[in-house]
């Protein structure tokens, strides 16, 4: 979770680096869109502690603390996010985009379209007769999409091990989610699937955590699909250079001060954990950070001529060059 | 290349050789499912997996809820974790309810990836009218599909093309839109013209996306088409063959990618080109392959002629039908405007 903070705390510092006093969006060292997740990293901890480099795991636009969770390779990830090119997709997909086969972890930009292949991972593990498992992040505003909607029918139906981890941190950009639901938890969306929906208030990295394990289980023991959804809040704007001015202060307040990294450690020192050794994981944590972000900086950008190259893995002929002669009697070959 | 060539007697239609290779791969690879709506009990609306289920069973050959966006992702996913899904949009008309699978997920994973994921699945779609099913099921949308980067499409017009085309399709390591035209499948209740029901060797064989073949050799003009045209051009040639007109007819078999090598090589003898496609006139096949020969060979073209779905949606009544799809006719007077 601090490793997943600092993260977001430095990308924000080097995003913005060329891009004031005027917010220019295509200046500065990140190039693009930026969408970070401080305030949601407990929703990725919680949840990721449960999975192994098999299971599969599909992440929307704001995905670094779940890839953080999940074990992507921090410093691949960064020099994508700086799109280098020794990036994981070799500068080609950026931040919204990352895709880390060895701990099965892929993005998607659009809107609960990650649902899907994610239930394809499900479905993978389930015909290979495998106890991996796949999960889902979505957000809130995710919750009414036919993507999501869909995927959650395919999986109960189909008995997928999937689990679908909503985060709520109640923005969908600038539309609060009362606005456009009338639920006020999204959870209560997997009773029209025949599937256990499950909320965790209060952005408690402990109650995510045992919440996700149950409902992970489940999937492993292959009792079937969980709908789960999380609180979490947004400490920044939806985008770097969002000015959030429809937000009302006291919500942003709130974010800021319900800080679940904050809270977990003050719990961990309440149950006797040394706060030296607290001090000596957020320091662990920030020199890594530090040690990606240089590195990602020192690498190359890619040659312009390489965007000519993987839009596909095989030639275009497919696996083969030539075609077999048969003498195809009466035929018109 | 010298080679042994052995006589192939056995004729099947369309459809039965699609399946025979879907049936081949099945066999030989755990891996290879299909998903789709009415697959298993029905054995595909069009035909395309008749039997399939009697041999694999339903976890193999997967009937699906109505939701494309759901199975076709699902496909990704299961693709993209090395297995080998057949996905199938049972009319490609279907396509706007999961597009955003198709063209944001399938197309661009392995190119945002920078090719460190693939996603080794194969999209099926029944293709074409002729049959008055109006405008939301008669659609070929060939040049929809093509025209976004990142999938392979391949369109067969014979028993043989469809066999040697899926063995391909289903081996290759990208996606690949396989699209089959309705017409051509051999179905008892929508008969096909003569022509798709060729002979088909038993043993298993690949044809290479990118190689149209020529269906028929002359010297006066070249017809460029695909799928269903591809017998109707022949059956002008054979009526313009009459008349001195000696016409080439090329089989395109893949769109993605164009052999334009094997179009420009015919249009460097014949010096004169007609395009013929089932798909909308603008923005599509018919545009992509005059330009791609602009291109290439400009000085060899002495005339150019398109024939295509005038830019209307596909209508219902029969005369209005027919008045839209190219036919025989139109292929011919269009040859005859080139001569």
């Amino acid at each position: 979770m601090v490793t997943a903070r600092h993260y977001e705390e430095r990308l924000q510092e080097e995003y913005l680096e060329g891009k004031q006093p005027a917010f220019d969006i295509s200046a500065g060292p990140i190039p693009g869109e930026l969408h970070l997740a401080a305030g949601h990293e407990a929703s990725g901890a919680g949840v990721c502690q449960h999975l192994r480099d098999d299971d599969a795991v599909t992440a929307p636009h704001r995905p670094h603390h779940v890839a953080i969770a999940k074990g992507v390779d921090l410093k691949r990830m960064t020099a994508e996010i700086f799109g280098r090119e020794t990036g994981l997709g070799k500068g080609k997909g950026g931040h919204m985009h990352l895709f880390d086969p060895d701990v099965n972890f892929a993005c998607s930009g659009i809107i609960a379209q990650g649902c899907p292949p994610a239930a394809g991972a499900g479905l993978a593990a389930k015909k290979r007769n495998t106890d991996s498992v796949a999960v889902a992040f979505l957000g809130e505003g995710a919750i009414d999409q036919g993507g999501f909607l869909e995927s959650l029918n395919f999986a109960a139906v189909q008995d997928i091990p999937v689990v679908f981890v909503i985060e709520d941190n109640d923005w969908a950009i600038s539309m609060p989610k009362d606005r456009v639901t009338d639920i006020e938890n999204g959870s209560q969306r997997a009773g029209g699937f025949d599937m256990p929906g499950v909320r965790v208030d209060h952005d408690d990295a402990v109650a995510i955590y045992e919440a996700a394990g149950e409902a992970i289980g489940r999937a492993r023991d292959r009792n079937g699909p969980t709908l789960l959804e999380v609180q979490v809040h947004r400490r920044m704007g939806h985008f770097m250079g969002d000015p959030e001015t429809y937000r009302p202060e006291r919500d942003q307040d709130a974010a800021q001060a319900r800080d679940s990294i904050e809270r977990l450690a003050a719990d961990l020192r309440a149950h006797g954990v040394d706060g030296d050794e607290l001090d000596d994981l957020r320091a662990d944590a920030h020199e890594r950070v530090e040690e990606a972000i240089e590195w990602a900086k020192d690498q190359p950008e890619p040659d312009p001529e390489a965007a000519y190259e993987d839009v596909f893995v095989n030639p275009g002929s497919g696996v083969t060059d030539s075609e077999p002669t048969f003498d195809l009697a009466g035929g018109d070959d | 290349m010298s080679q042994q060539t052995q006589r192939v007697e056995r004729e099947l239609t369309m459809s039965r050789a699609m399946v025979e290779a879907i049936a081949t791969e099945m066999r030989d690879d755990d891996e290879v499912f299909y998903m789709g709506e009415d697959v298993a009990d029905y054995g595909g609306i069009f035909d395309s997996t008749e039997g399939l289920r009697e041999e694999f069973g339903y976890d193999r050959v997967m009937d699906v809820p109505i939701s494309e966006t759901a199975y076709i992702g699902a496909a990704v996913g299961a693709a993209q974790l090395g297995m080998r899904p057949i996905a199938e949009l049972m009319f490609v008309d279907f396509f706007g309810v999961a597009m955003d699978q198709i063209y944001n997920q399938l197309a661009k994973n392995t190119y945002m990836s920078g090719g460190n994921v693939s996603v080794p699945m194969v999209l099926t779609a029944a293709v074409g009218g002729t049959y008055n099913d109006a405008a939301q099921h008669s659609q070929t949308l060939y040049g929809t599909f093509a025209h976004v980067p990142g999938m392979k499409v391949v369109v067969p017009s014979t028993a043989y093309e469809a066999k040697g085309l899926m063995h391909n399709a289903i081996r290759d390591d990208d996606p690949v839109v396989y699209m089959f035209h309705k017409r051509l499948m051999g179905i008892g209740w929508l008969p096909a013209p003569d022509g798709p029901k060729t002979p088909v060797p038993e043993t298993d064989y690949t044809i290479p996306f990118g190689s149209a073949d020529v269906k028929r050799e002359g010297d006066d003009v070249t017809v460029v088409t695909l799928g269903l045209h591809v017998h109707r051009a022949l059956e002008a040639a054979e009526n313009l063959a009459d008349g001195g007109v000696s016409a080439e007819v090329v089989d395109l078999r893949s769109l993605v990618p164009l052999d334009t090598d094997t179009i420009v090589e015919s249009v460097e003898k014949t010096g004169n080109l007609v395009v013929v496609d089932e798909d909308y006139r603008s923005f599509g096949v018919t545009g992509e392959v005059v330009a791609s020969v602009a291109d290439e060979a400009l000085g060899a073209l002495d005339s150019v002629e398109r024939v295509a779905v005038p830019d209307v949606p596909i209508p219902y009544s029969r005369p209005l039908e027919n008045e839209v799809v190219p036919d025989v006719d139109d292929i011919e007077a269009a040859v005859e405007r080139t001569q």
